[in-house]
């Protein structure tokens, strides 16, 4: 494997510094040059699966939220699609209780792509009636099935492209690259259409339509080694830094406006990142010194706990807090 | 470090996905959160000690009924490989799923409850993952504890799978006296078989075949150059690109190329994968092409090097797995997805069916659900197709429900090639 491991990164850097999308990408060495590797190989399905679902599909739309693996579906579609333009929108289900450097991220990222952000809002949701609001120190997470199911149908969208990975859930480990959701927008575990070779089937009826996920195969060491070799900016959150933290459940939750100390506890201070970035109100911080691409990588390779085990409450609701969701039209 | 993809599979109940938890636990392959999840899931349902199924069937609907309802992905490395593994459904109902798991395997690892022997799904399981190309099986038989480690139970699985092999035409054909449940054999050496000198699973794996799926799309060893078109780019100042991924062999700068169906023939002119340049393409990558010339292509058009360029035909001569509960018959009509083609199809005759216990090809009008057999397909627009033992992407394709946009089944150009059963068996 010949995947530079060791590629500084700022954290926090202008994203992609204003390349204009024909100056072609860093971080690749010519094959011919190298061997193939698995980047490669992975790079080269997701590219595979980004212009079928646009080539099969009438409505598709890319869902990016500002965090890791969105940034690298993002890149991904890039790469599918330049010197044209993306042959769909951009979409982001704001739960509106996001960390501002992530959102600062989304805007300046998108500004760059000259691309269109379409912004689907659980707030307005909530505002509109649609969803109860949770209140101070609720869960906003599931709330965004509402948000999302409300953007396809006012959209007419028939493939909503999502950086989801199989090996962040046992559910997610079941499901197909091409995920199929009735008109509720549900999936229905035992009903999944068969998916043979890399012969993605995209036709829909009417009212219906899929989750593509791109990054099935890509585990987070992938998504790291990539983010180094594309050299890829991030949200700095990412990267380790002081803030305030509140210990809830076991997870270090981020003081903010949204996140206040309850009876028994208090804010410290720690030096912390973030492996997932999500609702400010169920997603924890890590401990790590880490402020490098590198770092992170051999923390990565290093950790004794899953990415969503370590920092998602959501998922400790049950014992099939992702199935569950995704039944109910999640991502 | 090379890559396996390799998909579990056998009947039901033989403990395919208990072997695949052991692996992963011996291996080191669970972080802690997901092995203290396993162990409380099996406490909630009386689990005397960790049930390790667990670990993929991941369902709520496949922890109560103790069965594998669709493939579970896990991704693991050792120091020498990265593992793909596809844990396969052995449920006869759940077939379609089996097959969309063995359908990128290079190899399958095939459990056999080895007191009991081989079933029909066993051998229904091997059937379809050897038309589906794989040519190296990695057999656990399994359970030996229940038999005290008695060697005529293996002997038995041995001779079975031998023959099975041998028929199939597959290449290797490696089987060991494992516990998934206790984990002997499995990652680490044990149980009582002082008789058995080979290789635990894990080893066998290691030292497998590296993948032709993973690095290749297919056996590229003297595979030919392809192509199939699925964007095109326009660019900037004018000129068009095709994009889409190499499936077979590779194209060079000034390759002589033909573009199928139509049959117009260039020059290579320009390779790039995404954004860079390249003198040539190697197969598994996506990548963007120029012509020299300026023709006619679009989305569905096959490009492939002059010599030794596919056939285009309107008929399809190919063997099926049929997946719906309807049969199929002469006379009915689904969407054919080849490559990036999709085209309506007529069924114009049903030959044969795959008896899986005898390996024999009987005469049939029609096929059941999960039944494999030999059709003929009529297309409305020409494919240009490889037969599937030479190229598994441009010899493969899926009938699609026209209503309702079901996969109803996978599709092999080319006849099953049995071998002749050996004199005296």
């Amino acid at each position: 494997m010949t995947t530079t491991l060791d590629t500084p990164s700022t954290p926090g850097h202008p994203a992609g510094g204003g390349r204009s999308p024909l100056s072609g990408f860093p971080g690749n060495r010519p094959i011919g040059l190298r061997p193939v590797d698995h980047l490669d190989l992975l790079e080269a399905h997701a590219v595979f699966i980004l212009r079928e679902v646009a080539a099969e599909c009438e409505r598709p739309v890319l869902l990016f939220s500002g965090g890791k693996d969105s940034a690298v579906l993002l890149r991904l579609a890039e790469k599918a699609f330049r010197p044209g333009r993306l042959p769909f929108p951009v979409m982001h289900v704001d739960t509106g209780h996001n960390f501002p450097e992530v959102l600062d991220f989304r805007d300046r990222r998108i500004e760059e792509m000259g691309e269109e952000l379409l912004v689907a809002s659980v707030q307005d949701a909530i505002d509109a009636g649609r969803v109860a609001d949770p209140g101070p120190n609720g869960m906003r997470n599931r709330l965004q099935t509402t948000a999302l199911l409300d953007a396809i149908r006012a959209h007419e969208f028939d493939a909503c492209i999502g950086g989801a990975r199989r090996d962040e859930d046992k559910a997610r480990a079941k499901e197909r690259v091409l995920s199929f959701r009735d008109s509720f927008g549900q999936w229905d575990p035992k009903q999944q259409r068969p998916e043979l070779w890399q012969l993605y089937s995209g036709t829909v009826r009417p009212g219906e339509s899929l989750r593509a996920f791109p990054l099935s195969d890509w585990t987070e060491l992938d998504i790291w080694q990539y983010i180094a070799r594309e050299q890829l900016a991030l949200p700095s959150i990412y990267f380790a830094h002081r803030r305030p933290v509140i210990e809830r459940g076991g997870m270090l939750l981020a003081a903010s406006s949204w996140v206040s100390a309850g009876p028994g506890e208090t804010a410290r201070d720690e030096t912390v990142r973030f492996r997932t970035v999500g609702d400010a109100t169920c997603t924890g911080a890590i401990l790590s010194e880490a402020t490098t691409v590198a770092q992170i990588i051999r923390e990565t390779a290093a950790s004794r706990v899953s990415e969503r085990g370590a920092t998602r409450a959501d998922d400790r609701l049950s014992e099939t807090s992702m199935e569950d969701r995704k039944r109910e039209g999640y991502f | 470090m090379d890559l396996l993809r390799f998909a579990a599979v056998g009947s039901v109940d033989d403990g395919k996905s208990t072997l695949i938890g052991r692996l992963l636990h011996d291996t080191k392959q669970l972080f802690d959160d997901q092995l203290e999840a396993v162990e409380a899931a099996s406490r909630r349902r009386g689990v005397d000690g960790i049930d390790l199924s667990f670990v993929t069937d991941g369902l709520r609907a496949e922890r109560e009924q103790g069965i594998t309802i669709d493939v579970a992905y896990r991704y693991a490395a050792t120091p020498t490989r990265k593992f793909v593994i596809a844990d396969c459904p052995g449920h006869v109902q759940y077939t379609r799923n089996m097959a969309t798991g063995a359908s990128t395997a290079d190899l399958a690892l095939v459990v056999v409850d080895a007191p009991k022997g081989l079933r029909e799904q066993t051998r229904r399981h091997v059937c379809i993952a050897a038309l589906l190309g794989v040519r190296h099986l990695v057999v656990a038989a399994n359970k030996m504890d229940r038999v005290g480690w008695d060697e005529t139970a293996y002997r038995a699985v041995v001779e079975e799978m031998a023959h099975l092999a041998s028929r199939l035409g597959l290449a290797t054909c490696v089987v060991i006296p494992v516990s998934a449940l206790h984990g002997d054999n499995v990652a680490v050496r044990g149980g009582s078989a002082p008789w058995y000198g080979g290789p635990t699973v894990l080893e066998a794996l290691e030292a497998a075949p590296s993948g032709a799926w993973a690095g290749a799309h297919g056996d590229h060893r003297g595979s030919l150059a392809r192509l199939p078109v699925q964007w095109v780019l326009r660019r900037p100042g004018g000129g068009r690109s095709y994009a889409g991924m190499v499936n077979g062999g590779s194209f060079r700068l000034g390759d002589r190329v033909v573009v199928l169906p139509g049959g117009q023939t260039s020059t290579v002119s320009g390779l790039r994968t995404v954004d860079t340049p390249m003198e040539e393409a190697p197969v598994g990558l996506s990548v963007s092409l120029d012509l020299a010339d300026d023709l006619d292509v679009s989305r569905g058009d096959l490009v492939a090097g002059v010599a030794g360029a596919p056939e285009v035909v309107t008929e399809l001569t190919a063997t099926v797995c049929w997946f719906a509960a309807r049969p199929l018959a002469v006379g009915d009509q689904y969407r054919v997805k080849h490559t990036t083609r999709v085209t309506p199809g007529r069924v114009t005759s049903v030959d044969r069916r795959l008896d899986v216990n005898d390996l024999r090809l009987d005469d049939a009008r029609s096929l059941g659900e999960n039944d494999i057999g030999t059709v003929t397909i009529e297309v409305a627009s020409p494919l240009a197709v490889d037969p599937y033992r030479r190229n598994r992407i441009t010899g493969s394709f899926v009938l699609i429900d026209p209503v309702t946009n079901a996969t109803v089944a996978a599709g092999m150009v080319g006849l099953p090639e049995l071998a002749a059963p050996d004199p005296g068996t």
